[in-house]
């Protein structure tokens, strides 16, 4: 019987634990997914967490029209900053739990341990918490279409675009901050506290182009936030991606 | 004074200025001129404060409402300045791993952070006689500093709960680059975001008779500002000698009670 492990007798265990990583850009993929896809995997044996979350996100949807009343104009007219700010407070809620489930029994030493880049264990997270929060705006959108009468089949398309480009800005720098935040007793006031601030331009340009869309406003600078979100996504992927190796070496 | 004198004047202190910010700087790398840079700092303040308030002429539109500029604006200036050296601090310490960037990093944070609350209410005071009310939707400056200070209330809150030293610092440095690199977008998108919604009033141009009085005391701010860095860099450093010894002291104990 062959094991591919040293044995200490025989093969020379020195020589293997030299051996360098193996590197390339698809080996690279394939660490970023299977970081995903492991998330991904207890997210989906565990739905009890997606539930809370979307059921959450529906109820903040209910609670803004119970505030803003039940003037039709008015919920229409709100409807766009309505959405975001939904999107911001259920979805700060997935962040430190992509942590928090690897503290128990040390998975995160180990996973930092695995030989390769670390950077793969931020852009896999990322990942996740991508797919984990555009399935509950999936959800959140249209019962927001719902709720606030909103006519939203006609722009589905570039709708999607500007969820999406959102999206990844927003995940992007929670998913940094939880890194820390998650690791400290004060997480839950600490991640919005940091996150939030930094969110301020990304949630202007969301709210700015989605109400630009839904109203079909044509003197509207649609195009221009949506070059805005553009550029945050680009320079928060990039400054994120390389400070994590700061934030996650032990 | 004429025109041309007061120019002359304001390009000296410019100029003085300079040169003694060189000397401010280098008295507060010194732990013995720190008592000595504190007395300049302040009694140039005083006189900054004093020149601006009586060289000044009352402004023609908001009388003496406009000598709060003395105070707003360089306040706004040098928060600026502190978090721009928290960025370089925190690059540095990312690149070379020494305590001390850490610990300027820390101390120009909290000091831009009493800057920027100081703009902040100094603003809103001028606001509500001029435009009538406290906050002002329409001033994308307001807005701007009130997001940049509450970047920095959450990059001195993460220092406050991370225990461990070296992992507050790297963690912090981390923070405060990508914090620093959102300063200028923050800026354009608040500005464009106002100026979408409501045309943007064309900014006065500073009168000569003011500029004195103006950049004397950004001067005046400077000083401090650099005075108050090097004061919660010695109280830092302090602090973590005194732990050094006290652990020192706890192990010698133990090993003298067995």
């Amino acid at each position: 019987m062959s094991s591919p492990w040293p044995t200490g007798t025989g093969t020379d265990a020195a020589t293997v634990a030299v051996q360098p990583a193996p590197e390339g850009l698809r080996v690279e993929l394939a660490r970023i997914g299977a970081v995903a896809w492991k998330d991904l995997t207890i997210e989906r044996r565990a739905k009890a967490n997606f539930n809370a979350v979307a059921f959450l996100a529906g109820l903040i949807l209910l609670l803004f029209g119970f505030a803003i009343g039940p003037d039709a104009e008015s919920l229409r007219n709100t409807a766009a900053g309505v959405i975001w700010l939904t999107v911001l407070f259920s979805g700060v809620l997935s962040f430190n739990r992509s942590y928090e489930q690897e503290m128990e029994g040390g998975a995160l030493d180990m996973l930092v341990l695995y030989p390769g880049d670390r950077r793969a264990i931020f852009v896999g997270k990322l990942l996740a918490n991508l797919t984990f929060v555009l399935l509950v705006e999936a959800v959140l959108v249209p019962a927001a279409a719902l709720l606030y009468n909103l006519s939203i089949l006609r722009i589905a398309l570039p709708l999607a675009g500007i969820v999406i480009l959102g999206t990844l800005g927003f995940v992007t720098l929670g998913t940094f901050y939880a890194a820390m935040a998650s690791r400290l007793r004060a997480r839950e006031v600490l991640l919005p506290l940091l996150l939030f601030p930094m969110l301020i331009p990304l949630l202007v340009a969301a709210v700015e182009a989605t109400n630009d869309m839904m109203t079909g406003n044509a003197m509207g600078n649609a195009g221009a936030w949506i070059r805005l979100l553009v550029v945050f996504d680009v320079i928060f992927v990039a400054a994120s991606v390389i400070a994590f190796e700061y934030v996650i070496e032990e | 004074m004429d025109a041309a004198t007061t120019k002359t004047i304001a390009d000296l202190i410019a100029l003085a200025g300079l040169g003694l910010t060189v000397l401010v700087v280098s008295a507060a790398m010194r732990r013995r001129l720190l008592v000595p840079l504190g007395v300049f700092a302040v009694v140039f303040f005083i006189g900054s404060q004093v020149t601006g308030l009586l060289a000044s002429p009352p402004e023609r539109g908001m009388g003496n409402l406009q000598k709060i500029m003395y105070v707003h604006v360089p306040a706004a200036w040098s928060f600026m300045i502190a978090f721009f050296i928290v960025m370089v601090a925190s690059v540095l310490y990312l690149w070379r791993r020494q305590d001390r960037y850490d610990r300027v990093a820390a101390a120009a944070a909290e000091a831009g952070a009493v800057l920027t609350g100081l703009a902040l209410m100094q603003g809103m005071t001028w606001g509500k006689p001029t435009w009538g009310v406290w906050w002002a939707w329409g001033d994308p400056r307001i807005l701007f500093t009130a997001v940049v200070f509450l970047i920095y209330v959450g990059y001195i809150a993460l220092r406050a709960f991370t225990e461990d030293e070296e992992r507050r610092a790297r963690w912090s440095a981390a923070v405060g680059i990508v914090g620093a690199i959102n300063v200028p977008i923050v800026y354009g998108s608040v500005r464009w975001w106002r100026t979408i919604h409501q045309p943007q009033s064309t900014p006065s141009t500073v009168d000569p008779a003011y500029v004195i009085g103006l950049r004397l005391n950004a001067y005046a701010f400077l000083f401090l500002l650099l005075f108050f860095i090097a004061l919660r860099y010695r109280a830092a450093r302090a602090g973590d000698v005194a732990d050094r010894i006290l652990e020192e002291r706890a192990l010698n104990e133990e090993t003298a009670n067995v």
